[in-house]
């Protein structure tokens, strides 16, 4: 085994550890069809529920009559919130100290509701028997607008909180109102604007929107009623807290509860949320003694679970004449639906929404931000986001292009004069968080040299003298972000959801044959957490990453964590990850002293083995360590070899990035092209190069879909307008746009590998990006103000508006 | 409902079942027969998810009721694998250009591109992207998976003539 033939580089290159772009190991099962999704799984006598759902989205509900559904062949039962009240499941708990109703209790306060639920013996005797159930309602004024919500006179949505002038956030001062959040120095911030050189004003609305991933929510519930064990398959981000708050609501021993997330088709923040769906499938299998399976279908996707934005963010922003930003104001009207289901820690109902400030700085700021309930669906989740650091950067990112108006600036220069420098980290902002590191400046200057900037500037002023001069209909935009992310949720002592602490976990054992497994308390849902996870572990212990099985997402086997969403895997998961692999290094480094015959400080670690300090040719390799683990009585050490980590992270950490889209615009269609869309993200340490750069691609993906047409859109009698995939924007191969990558490297200071996280960052910096771009082609008219989404029909409106069409 | 005896030739074996006429031929083909490659994102044709190849064409087959399919030649991603079980050109392509994430679209992707590159053995970048566009992917963006098919169809070229 004493290969001294290999060096150092071709010993680490065989390991496959972090910063190459190793190939995914998922891929071999997903090519093939051999992936195993909730809805692949099938179980002897499963039976199938659907939801009768609300066709109004504002109604009492008079009654509901299941006799013709109870004769339809194939249904078994009915279950409606009379049957859930004995058993207290009629309202369940969300995750942001609200209820919900599982079943519509009295009254339905969205479109799609879920009114009642039919168990049958498969999926098409389900849906007879949702069409035979009859209900009957009785209409009620409907009000979708949130300013609206908060008039004297509006209807009351939620009669369960008359006379509650408290919730879970503070005080509430209207009866659709759920709650006041405020963060920084109003005083000083009013003072600052009201005596600053320049103020800018501007309302900033981030439209509400879904995270829709290709994969629906869903799961299989099985209640074993001879061991008392139920276990629910599900699309399920969070598994150990799902089994917490399933035990918690139930009743039954957490024990006896198993949560498993088999394989997920994304999730995007769509699958942190517990929905009505799980509760009556586990309580339907209780009932029937039968695996339950429900599955939602697109429709319901749309209509009912999570929903994402709808942040209406009024800003004034304030500076000198020179442009240097003084002070920031902003306040948010968010529209949570009819039940306050957003996933945020729950020291933070308006999530990460502080972190407005985005990557300059600004000496004060002022936030506030008024929750308030409309007749839409609830949810409010973090679409591919940290918990509303997507409405932040938008927000920010559009105040210093209206600041650049105002200034008649370069809102180029306008960022670059204003940025956080490098000396200046570890920065405190002025909304209360610590930016443990970047390099603005750096990145930016790379960005603008890599597109061209200055003669891209050049050619749109050609374009536009060549329009004036009637000489063609297309106009350039180009469209600048610089963002910063708060991900890696988060330290326990100020995140936690429902209580539970945002730490996470891995747990890693190595067989006496040098290979491993490792199981963490997140979950994948197309991340390649099973690739990258064991390039960490490769590196830190010197494994080849092609040894390590890597699980994650049964509670009765993996180690307790929060899971994966918020960008918080490779920050937090990551960083376990890390430490269980360093404690198995320091075992390893006290058994091959032991086998070299040394003190332990003697030794040293040398990519996959320890030698002796001096003597590299004697050595012994991680094989040959886990071996002597299990068949060696070494004094002093207990045999095997096997680490646990539960990694409560110091601080977030604060991915950053600079996108630049260049767009033309045709001014008679409203239609655009993307002729070029840069990315550079600073993730910190890069774990897989080609993940990374996946993921930027797929989260700029939904970024352009975001700001150029996708949205979920009711009228006012509260009638879901965009609830298929035909009034659903999701970009096709063919619109959208091509990718180029960049990067630098400012490693987190204090993450064990330097690692920040880069999922979200591509959502999060590109809907800036794209809409500056709009915004841009149209600043020599005088535009300021539109709102997203920039579809064809829009940006056409704008060019008529602004009196384009001659 | 009565059901109606239906037979198929699904990746090259004969196979049978019973179904309501009203079943859709992806019901059919997951629950029935228990080929769970081609997925459900829809249900109204918009997404791709539950792509096969049927009777050599693309079809996307939440669109087609099971009686419609009665003795079709049907090739899902199940099929697309080499006889000694290794992954096909495309698959390799896809894992090797990291064309998949989550995997869920993966199926029919592949399944689609298969065809594809049938109908144009050597198309461009931009005809990829057309031709690709009845297949949703919420993942990727795209841009790795048109990557992959250029590749596939490289190597498929390639090997066509070296065997010529
Ligand atoms: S499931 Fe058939 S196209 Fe979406
Ligand atoms: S890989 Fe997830 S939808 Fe395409």
């Amino acid at each position: 085994m004493n290969d001294q033939s290999n060096t150092p580089e071709d010993r680490s290159t065989r390991l496959k550890g972090m910063g190459c772009s190793r190939k995914r190991v998922e891929d071999v099962r997903f090519t093939q069809g051999k992936g195993n999704y909730v809805d692949d799984i099938r179980m002897d006598g499963m039976l199938f529920g659907d939801f009768v759902r609300s066709p109004y989205a504002h109604a009492r509900v008079v009654s509901i009559d299941s006799a013709a559904a109870m004769k339809v062949p194939g249904v078994l039962a009915v279950i409606t919130a009379k049957e859930l009240e004995p058993l207290g499941l009629h309202w369940m708990p969300t995750l942001a100290g609200d209820k919900q109703m599982v079943l519509a209790d009295g009254k339905v306060l969205f479109q799609g509701q879920e009114v009642a639920f039919v168990v049958a013996t498969d999926r098409y005797a389900a849906s007879d028997g949702v069409a035979a159930v009859e209900v009957e309602y009785d209409e009620l004024p409907v009000v979708v607008d949130p300013f609206k919500a908060l008039e004297p006179d509006a209807p009351v949505l939620r009669e369960d909180l008359a006379g509650q002038t408290t919730g879970a956030h503070g005080p509430r001062r209207h009866h659709n109102h759920i709650f006041t959040w405020e963060v920084g120095d109003k005083e000083a911030t009013e003072a600052v604007l009201a005596g600053a050189d320049v103020v800018a004003e501007e309302m900033v609305y981030y439209h509400r929107t879904h995270p829709s991933p290709l994969e629906t929510c869903g799961c299989v519930a099985s209640m074993d009623k001879v061991n008392g064990k139920l276990t629910v398959w599900g699309t399920f981000q969070a598994p150990h807290a799902v089994r917490t708050v399933a035990s918690l609501i139930s009743g039954i021993a957490e024990h006896n509860i198993r949560i498993i997330s088999p394989d997920i088709g994304g999730g995007f923040g769509n699958k942190v949320g517990v929905y009505p769906g799980y509760i009556c499938a586990i309580v339907a299998s209780i009932v029937t003694g039968k695996p339950v399976k429900w599955v939602e279908s697109r429709m319901d996707n749309l209509m009912a679970t999570a929903f994402a934005r709808d942040y209406w963010m009024k800003g004034r922003i304030a500076a000198t004449k020179a442009g240097k930003i003084t002070g920031l104001w902003c306040h948010t009207t968010a529209d949570h639906g009819g039940f306050d289901a957003c996933a945020d820690p729950s020291k933070f109902p308006a999530g990460f929404m502080n972190i407005c400030t985005g990557s300059y700085d600004i000496p004060v700021a002022y936030l506030a931000v008024d929750g308030v309930y409309t007749n839409k669906a609830p949810g409010g989740v973090a679409y591919r986001c940290s918990f509303r650091v997507t409405e932040a950067a938008y927000f920010i990112e559009r105040m210093i292009e209206v600041l650049a108006i105002r200034l008649g600036m370069d809102a180029a220069e306008l960022r670059r004069i204003n940025f956080i420098r490098k000396d200046q980290f570890p920065y405190q902002s002025a909304l209360g968080w610590e930016y443990d590191s970047g390099d603005y400046h750096t990145a930016w200057d790379k960005a603008l040299k890599a597109v061209g900037y200055d003669a891209l500037r050049a050619e749109q002023a050609q374009r536009l003298a060549d329009f004036k001069a009637g000489k063609t209909r297309r106009l350039i935009g180009i469209g600048l972000a610089h963002f910063t992310e708060i991900v890696g949720a988060g330290p326990v002592k100020n995140c936690d959801i429902l209580g539970l602490g945002m730490f996470d976990s891995c747990e890693i054992r190595i067989h006496p044959t040098g290979s491993a497994i490792a199981r963490l308390g997140t979950i994948s849902q197309g991340q390649g957490h099973a690739t990258t996870f064991a390039q960490i572990i490769a590196s830190e212990i010197g494994i080849p990453a092609d040894d390590i099985t890597l699980e994650e997402g049964d509670t009765d086997t993996a180690p307790y964590g929060l899971g994966t969403y918020g960008s918080r895997s490779t920050p937090v998961a990551g960083a376990a990850t890390a430490m269980a692999a360093r404690k198995i290094r320091a075992k390893a480094q006290m058994i091959a002293a032991y086998l070299l015959e040394v003190h332990d400080d003697d030794v040293e670690f040398d990519v996959d083995r320890f030698a002796v300090k001096g003597a590299p040719e004697r050595f012994k390799t991680m094989k040959e360590i886990a071996f002597a683990a299990y068949n060696q009585a070494i004094p002093g050490l207990e045999p095997g070899l096997e680490a646990v980590s539960y990694y409560d992270p110091p601080n977030m950490t604060y991915p950053f990035g600079a996108y630049i889209c260049v767009m033309e615009i045709d001014v008679d269609t409203g239609e655009h092209e993307i002729r070029m869309f840069y990315a550079l993200d600073d993730c910190g340490t890069r774990i897989n190069p080609m993940i990374i750069e996946g993921q930027v691609h797929g989260g700029a993906t939904e970024g352009y879909a975001i700001a150029m047409g996708q949205e979920i859109a009711y009228d006012e009698m509260g009638n879901h307008k965009t609830a298929t995939l035909m009034d659903f924007f999701i970009p096709t191969s063919w619109e959208t746009p091509h990718y180029t990558t960049d990067h630098t490297v400012t490693p987190s200071p204090h993450h064990p590998i330097g690692a920040k996280g880069v999922g979200e960052s591509p959502n999060v910096g590109s809907v800036p990006a794209f809409s500056n771009a709009v915004h841009d082609a149209f600043r020599p008219f005088g535009l300021v103000h539109s709102h997203m989404p920039h579809d064809h029909w829009r940006v056409w409106k704008i060019a008529r508006d602004l009196g384009l069409h001659g | 409902m009565s059901k109606m005896h239906i037979t198929l030739t699904v990746n090259g074996t004969a196979v049978e079942g019973l179904a309501e006429p009203r079943t859709l031929l992806i019901h059919f083909l997951r629950e029935t027969l228990r080929i769970t490659g081609p997925h459900i994102g829809c249900e109204t044709s918009h997404c791709g998810a539950c792509t096969i190849d049927m009777n050599g064409k693309s079809v996307k087959s939440c669109t087609v009721f099971v009686g419609q399919a009665q003795g079709a030649e049907i090739t899902t991603v199940e099929g697309l694998v080499n006889a000694d079980g290794s992954l096909g050109v495309i698959q390799e392509n896809f894992r090797e250009h990291h064309g998949l994430q989550c995997g869920f679209c993966t199926p029919g992707m592949i399944t689609r591109a298969h065809r594809f590159l049938q109908e144009n053995p050597a198309p461009t970048e931009a005809e990829v992207r057309f031709g690709m566009a009845g297949n949703l992917c919420r993942c990727t963006g795209y841009q790795n998976i048109v990557k992959a098919i250029l590749a596939s169809a490289a190597q498929l070229n390639a090997a066509k003539e070296a065997a010529e």
